[in-house]
Order: structure tokens, then C-alpha cells, then sequence
């Protein structure tokens, strides 16, 4: 627990402190493009990006160990990275334009084949016996652990780069996920704004790699986006939200993988974004679980009371168990289930009420139709004086 | 000889029933295009087999089955319910959860210890094919041995069952499956209920994948469920045709991957052999490649060759 407040707090060491904060921006950075990638319904597209860096991962390893007899360098491993995943794009699109097979399958094949590939390689790689060959192991899971502080930095940078290309295409992506052909008629190249769109979310990835490693990264492309869709439905909101939540995902999570080694970084930053969207799933005021129930419970009360005086106006008994509760609480009703003075008051009130709203969807059934909404409140409040009388006008004269 | 059936012949069973049995099941995930419902299953399966395995010790097991398929079941509760509640697309959705029982298995594996024993996030992806031996066969005539055959690793004789349960469904269960596949209110409508079959369906690719999972590992059964049944779909329309081309195109990857895989390197003249759930992988993708450019009526190129062959003929 100290350690992880240590941790948190950025107090236990340059290089455990650089991390956190290169995570954090990784996760702004990975939150925000993927709400663009989950409003044009391509989240698993990050899957197969991800999956198709690692034959790209071994071969730069494999090409710096021959060439310069040092094959972990950071930027070069990634810059393979980045080839293969801009490749395996490029084959996932090809399927689904090319040929009769599906987007699902094209991205399911891509995925495979190319991560199949990695292992290939990966095996070859063992039998070279080379020393230091287990680092490549890290970019599976991530390992933010042995990082270097050269290494930390250029994640930092990088990710940071990557966030303010988002935010000053943002208007463009924005009009593209919703309209697209308005773009393409305002003179916007669909086609260029869309292959950007992939360039970020690859560069994302790539960067990625080595914190959150590539079986896991594509969560940070899709679980923000998802847990702020139920906060906002505005676009430049939405993707503020699902940033905030990926760069606090990340951060908390990269820390507390600090404290352990055993604590592997990209599972631990991953259960704590599912935890982000657990709470906004269940606690959202706009889109929240327990809001919605909330709600419903309001509206059904209503419901119930307005039904229950209607049947107490017309002299039948009430036998449902809620209205009878709800009766009582407002003293409509003893709790033996006589009608009280009061009670008998107020729902002759509600049925001329009733009387008028049904009246009014005679002669109006439009307008009816267009305020059924507020149907359920006293017709005073939602029509105007005037309209009201000229109603009351054609009903029988009000007997208490 | 001897040196075939001991070491080679128990990966080569494994892999090519592994194959099978998804390759079979995949045509009506490609057909549904649920084609990601496989690579989900693999991934969430994770955690419920390291409970398992925490239970019981033991890499081939009963617990280890039965944590996998809870943690399956609970997967598809949850994208459903994620989906629902959310509104939001189901791709988005199985996204969260397979990413998180991933994660969650990741760490399971890490905090316990189980790593390093006999299970790891490296196994659960790449399988370990490899290490499936039949030390007690001596010679041809033991294939014929009842006894002997039973000395074969319990991974190959779970998978030969499931891969023969898996046919056998399919074969009593072609025509609902196809009248759902292809057309669901007409299924409806004649009284199958697409929803049955559908949950029959990913209960067998659940079983398929993590009887594969752990011999195999996740990637290779995520290729298996997709790529046979991708090319089948390039070379004919006819279901029934498709099936047996999956069936013959998931039998050449597995026998021909792990051969590659084995004596590939030894051909070039390298002493080492390569990942052989990895190379019946690449094997798989590289055969639907073939039949996306080559395939005779809806191949990339042929129609490209057509096309410029019915323009010169105008």
C-alpha cells in the first residue's frame, strides 16, 4: 500500500514516475481515437492491428541483429511494428472489398495469420541463441518494469504527438463518423481522413506495445470509448470523458504494476479500465443502470397513482398491490382500503382530468399523438387557459 | 520409424483433430458472420482454465473443462447484457469483455504462481504442440493396437471425441443449421428456433476451443476456426461443398504445418524446427490466400483475367 501511494503520488523514482505519466498520456491518446473507431463500428479492427504487429516486432529484431548486432532498439522494433500492423490494415480492407468474405472474417484472418507468423519467427529467433532475446517476450504482456529511461521518454513523446494530431482533426473525424458523404460533398477526402483515422489508431498501438504489450492493447482503444458512451452522447465530450478515463485507467494502473513485478502492466491497466466502466455503467446519471431504474420506478409511480384514483373515481376496489401502497402512502386510503374525503377529492379532480385529456385526443388526435409524453401530467400544465376551457365547455358540467 | 510414431505422429493427431473440429464448426460462424465469436471464446476462455488448473494440478483435466466453459458461458452473458444495456454494438462489446478476461487471466497467472509450473500466457497462445509423445509405440502395427493407441496422450484422445461429437452434430443437425444460417425467419417460421441453434453452436465452438486451447494454444484454434471455412467459401456456394472443402483444407494445414514446421528448417539446411501450431497457422492463411487470388469463379485475379478477357473478346 505505501509503496503503491508512493507510486501514485510519482514519489518512488524518476524512471517508475515517467512511466506512469507516459502511460497516462498512451491512455488520452488511445481513448480519444477510439471513440472515432467505435462510432464507424470498427473496434475489433484495433484487434487485428494489434495482433498483426509482432512479425514485425521479430523480423526488425531479427534485421538489427544481423545488421548492427543489436536488435532491441525501441524505435526500430517499433518501426517494424508499425510496418506489419500497416500491412495487416491494408490486407483486412483488401479481404472485405476483393472478395465475398465478410469484414468479421477478413479481420479473424488477418488477426491469426500474421500473429501466427510472429511465432514463427519468435521460434527462429530462440534457435539463433542470441542473449538478450527474452526482452521481446515483455512486448506480448507489456513490461514497464526493466524500461529505460530512453525508452520511457520516447513513449511520452510519442504518445504526445499522436494526442495533438487527434485533437486538431477532430472536427474532420467528427463529420466523417456521422456524415459522411456531407464530408466527402464539403470537400473533405473521405478516403485520406479514413486511412489517418487507422494511421493514429496504428501508432497508438505501436507505442503501446511496450507498456501494455499486444495481446492487451486494443482494450485501451475500446473500453474508454464504451465506458463514456454512457455518460454524454456529444461527440467532443465523449471523447474528452474517454480519454480522462484511459489516461486514469492507464496511470493507476501502470503504478500499481510498478509496486510488483509479478504484477503483469497491461492485465492490471486493463482491470482497471473494465472497473471505469463498471462504475459508468452502473453509476451514469445521462445512460447509468441505476439512473434508468431510477427513472422507471418515478415513471411507474405515477403511473400507478393516476391509475389507482381513476379506479377509486369510478368505485372499484383497488387489488394491486403497488397502487394500494402508493394510495395509502398519500393517504388517498386507509390501510384497511376505505376511501378517504381527501381521496375521494382528488380523484373526481384526476378523472375530469382524464376526461378532458381524452377529449382533446378526440378532436386533436395530432397533437394528442405529439404530447403523449406529458399525457400522464394535469392537463393545465401542459395545454394553454384558453384551450382548456374550450374542452371543459364541451364535457357536463363538473358535479362534486 | 520408431522415432515418427514416438515424437512426431501424437503432435501431428494433435493438430490436425485440433484443426478439424474448428475448421468445421467455423463455416457457420463465417456464414453467420459471427467469425469473431471464435477469437472471443479462445481469449475469455483464460481465466477459467487457470482456475481450473489451481484446482487440480493438472494441464488436461476435468476442472480445467469446466472452469473454461463457465468462463464461456459467463463471456457471452456478459457481451449480451453489455450490449443491451449500453446499446452498443456487439463488436465494441465482445471487445471489453474478451480484453478483460484476458487481462483477468493474465494476472490469475502471474499472482498465483501457476506460471512457470506448467501453464503460461505463452502456452495459452502458442500451445505446445511439441511435447505430445507416444514413447510406447514400437512399430506400424501399433496403430492397430487397442492398447497401445490408449497409451497415446489424453490431450489426442479428447480431441479425436470432440472432433467426432463435432461431426456427428453437425451431420444430425446439417439441416437446421443451414435453414438457420441461411435464412432465420423462414426457420422460424417452419419451427426451428434460430436462438436454439445458435446457443448450440457456441456451446460447440466453446467445447471445440478449449479442448484445442491447451494443446494447441488461442491462435491457432482462432485460425482454425476461420481460415478452412474462408477458403471453402472462395471455392463454392453449396454448403455441403464447403463443409468437405473446410474438412480437407483444415487435414493439409495440420499435417502439412507440423511438416514444415519439423523438417522445413532441416531442408534449408538449419538444425532447428519452427512453432508447428504457428506454422499450421500460417499454413491455413496461406491456403485461403491461394483461394482469394486463384479461386475459379470468385478469385481475385481469375476475375481480373475475365474481365479482361471478356473485354478483348468485345
Amino acid at each position: 500500500m505505501q509503496e503503491f501511494l508512493s507510486a501514485i503520488l510519482l514519489s518512488s523514482g524518476y524512471n517508475t514516475a515517467l512511466v506512469c505519466i507516459g502511460a497516462a498520456i498512451l491512455g488520452a491518446a488511445s481513448g480519444a481515437i477510439g471513440v472515432f473507431i467505435l462510432l464507424r463500428k470498427r473496434s475489433l479492427v484495433s484487434d487485428a492491428v494489434s495482433h498483426a504487429t509482432l512479425p514485425g516486432v521479430v523480423l526488425a529484431f531479427i534485421l538489427g541483429e544481423i545488421l548492427w548486432g543489436y536488435g532491441r532498439s525501441l524505435p526500430f522494433i517499433l518501426a517494424g511494428a508499425a510496418f506489419s500492423s500497416m500491412l495487416g490494415v491494408m490486407a483486412v480492407d483488401a479481404i472485405k472489398t476483393h472478395t465475398r468474405l465478410t469484414e468479421d472474417t477478413a479481420i479473424g484472418t488477418v488477426l491469426s495469420t500474421f500473429f501466427a507468423l510472429g511465432m514463427v519467427l519468435l521460434t527462429i529467433v530462440q534457435s539463433m541463441s542470441i542473449a538478450g532475446q527474452a526482452g521481446l517476450e515483455g512486448f506480448l504482456l507489456g513490461a514497464t518494469s526493466g524500461m529505460l529511461f530512453s525508452e520511457a521518454v520516447t513513449i511520452a513523446v510519442a504518445s504526445m504527438i499522436v494526442g495533438i494530431a487527434i485533437v486538431l482533426r477532430m472536427k474532420e473525424f467528427t463529420l466523417l463518423c456521422f456524415d459522411e458523404n456531407f464530408a466527402a460533398s464539403s470537400g473533405y477526402n473521405v478516403k485520406w481522413l479514413d486511412r489517418s483515422l487507422l494511421i493514429l489508431l496504428v501508432s497508438v498501438v505501436v507505442i503501446g506495445l511496450k507498456t501494455v504489450g499486444l495481446v492487451l492493447i486494443v482494450a485501451l482503444a475500446i473500453i474508454p470509448p464504451v465506458a463514456a458512451r454512457f455518460w454524454t452522447e456529444r461527440v467532443p465530450v465523449l471523447v474528452g470523458i474517454s480519454a480522462t478515463i484511459g489516461a486514469l485507467g492507464s496511470y493507476i494502473g501502470a503504478a500499481i504494476s510498478s509496486t510488483a513485478p509479478s504484477l503483469p502492466t497491461g492485465g492490471i491497466i486493463v482491470l482497471i479500465l473494465f472497473f471505469l466502466f463498471l462504475v459508468s455503467l452502473l453509476l451514469s446519471p445521462v445512460r447509468g443502470v441505476l439512473a434508468a431504474y431510477i427513472r422507471h420506478r418515478r415513471f411507474q409511480k405515477i403511473v400507478h397513482t393516476r391509475q389507482g384514483l381513476l379506479t377509486i373515481a369510478n368505485g372499484q376496489p383497488i387489488l394491486e398491490p403497488l397502487t394500494r401502497k402508493l394510495m395509502i402512502k398519500n393517504s388517498y386510503m386507509c390501510g384497511d382500503g376505505r376511501v378517504t374525503d381527501y381521496g375521494f377529492s382528488v380523484a373526481q379532480k384526476m378523472a375530469r382530468d382524464q376526461e378532458l385529456w381524452n377529449r382533446f385526443k378526440e378532436l386533436d388526435p395530432e397533437a394528442a399523438h405529439s404530447l403523449q409524453d406529458w399525457s400522464l401530467r394535469p392537463i393545465e400544465e401542459v395545454l394553454p387557459y384558453d384551450v382548456v376551457s374550450e374542452l371543459e365547455t364541451g364535457l357536463k358540467p363538473h358535479t362534486v | 520409424m520408431e522415432i515418427f510414431l514416438q515424437y512426431d505422429l501424437p503432435s501431428i493427431l494433435l493438430g490436425t483433430f485440433a484443426a478439424l473440429a474448428c475448421g468445421l464448426l467455423g463455416n457457420f460462424l463465417v456464414l453467420r458472420r459471427q467469425a469473431l465469436m471464435g477469437d472471443t471464446i479462445s481469449h475469455v476462455v483464460l481465466p477459467g482454465i487457470v482456475v481450473g488448473f489451481l484446482v487440480s494440478h493438472n494441464t488436461s483435466s476435468l476442472p480445467m473443462m469446466l472452469g473454461a466453459g463457465a468462463a464461456a458461458v459467463v463471456s457471452v452473458m456478459l457481451i449480451e447484457l453489455i450490449r443491451r444495456l449500453g446499446n452498443i454494438e456487439s463488436g465494441a462489446a465482445m471487445g471489453v469483455v474478451f480484453t478483460t478476461m484476458f487481462a483477468l487471466g493474465v494476472v490469475l497467472l502471474e499472482q498465483t504462481g501457476a506460471a512457470g509450473v506448467h501453464l503460461d500466457v505463452e502456452h495459452a497462445l502458442y500451445g505446445n504442440l511439441e511435447s505430445a509423445l507416444w514413447l510406447e509405440a514400437t512399430s506400424l502395427n501399433d496403430l492397430l493396437d487397442w492398447h497401445k493407441l490408449m497409451l497415446l496422450p489424453d490431450e489426442v484422445k479428447q480431441l479425436f471425441v470432440v472432433t467426432l461429437l463435432i461431426l456427428i452434430v453437425i451431420v444430425v443437425f446439417y439441416k437446421e443449421f443451414k435453414l438457420t444460417s441461411f435464412d432465420p425467419l423462414l426457420a422460424t417460421t417452419l419451427g426451428f428456433s434460430p436462438k436454439i441453434m445458435s446457443l448450440l453452436l457456441i456451446v460447440m465452438v466453446a467445447v471445440a476451443a478449449v479442448a484445442a486451447f491447451t494443446a494447441v494454444g488461442s491462435i491457432l484454434v482462432i485460425a482454425m476456426f476461420i481460415c478452412p471455412a474462408a477458403t471453402a467459401r472462395m471455392l463454392t456456394d453449396k454448403l455441403s461443398t464447403q463443409l468437405f472443402i473446410s474438412g480437407v483444407v483444415s487435414l493439409l494445414s495440420g499435417v502439412g504445418g507440423y511438416i514444415l514446421a519439423a523438417f522445413g528448417p532441416l531442408w534449408l539446411g538449419y538444425d532447428f524446427s519452427v512453432s508447428a501450431a504457428g506454422m499450421i497457422a500460417v499454413t491455413a492463411g496461406a491456403l485461403q490466400v491461394l483461394a482469394m487470388l486463384f479461386a475459379p469463379r470468385y478469385g481475385i485475379l481469375t476475375r481480373r483475367w475475365q474481365q479482361k478477357h471478356s473485354a478483348l473478346a468485345n
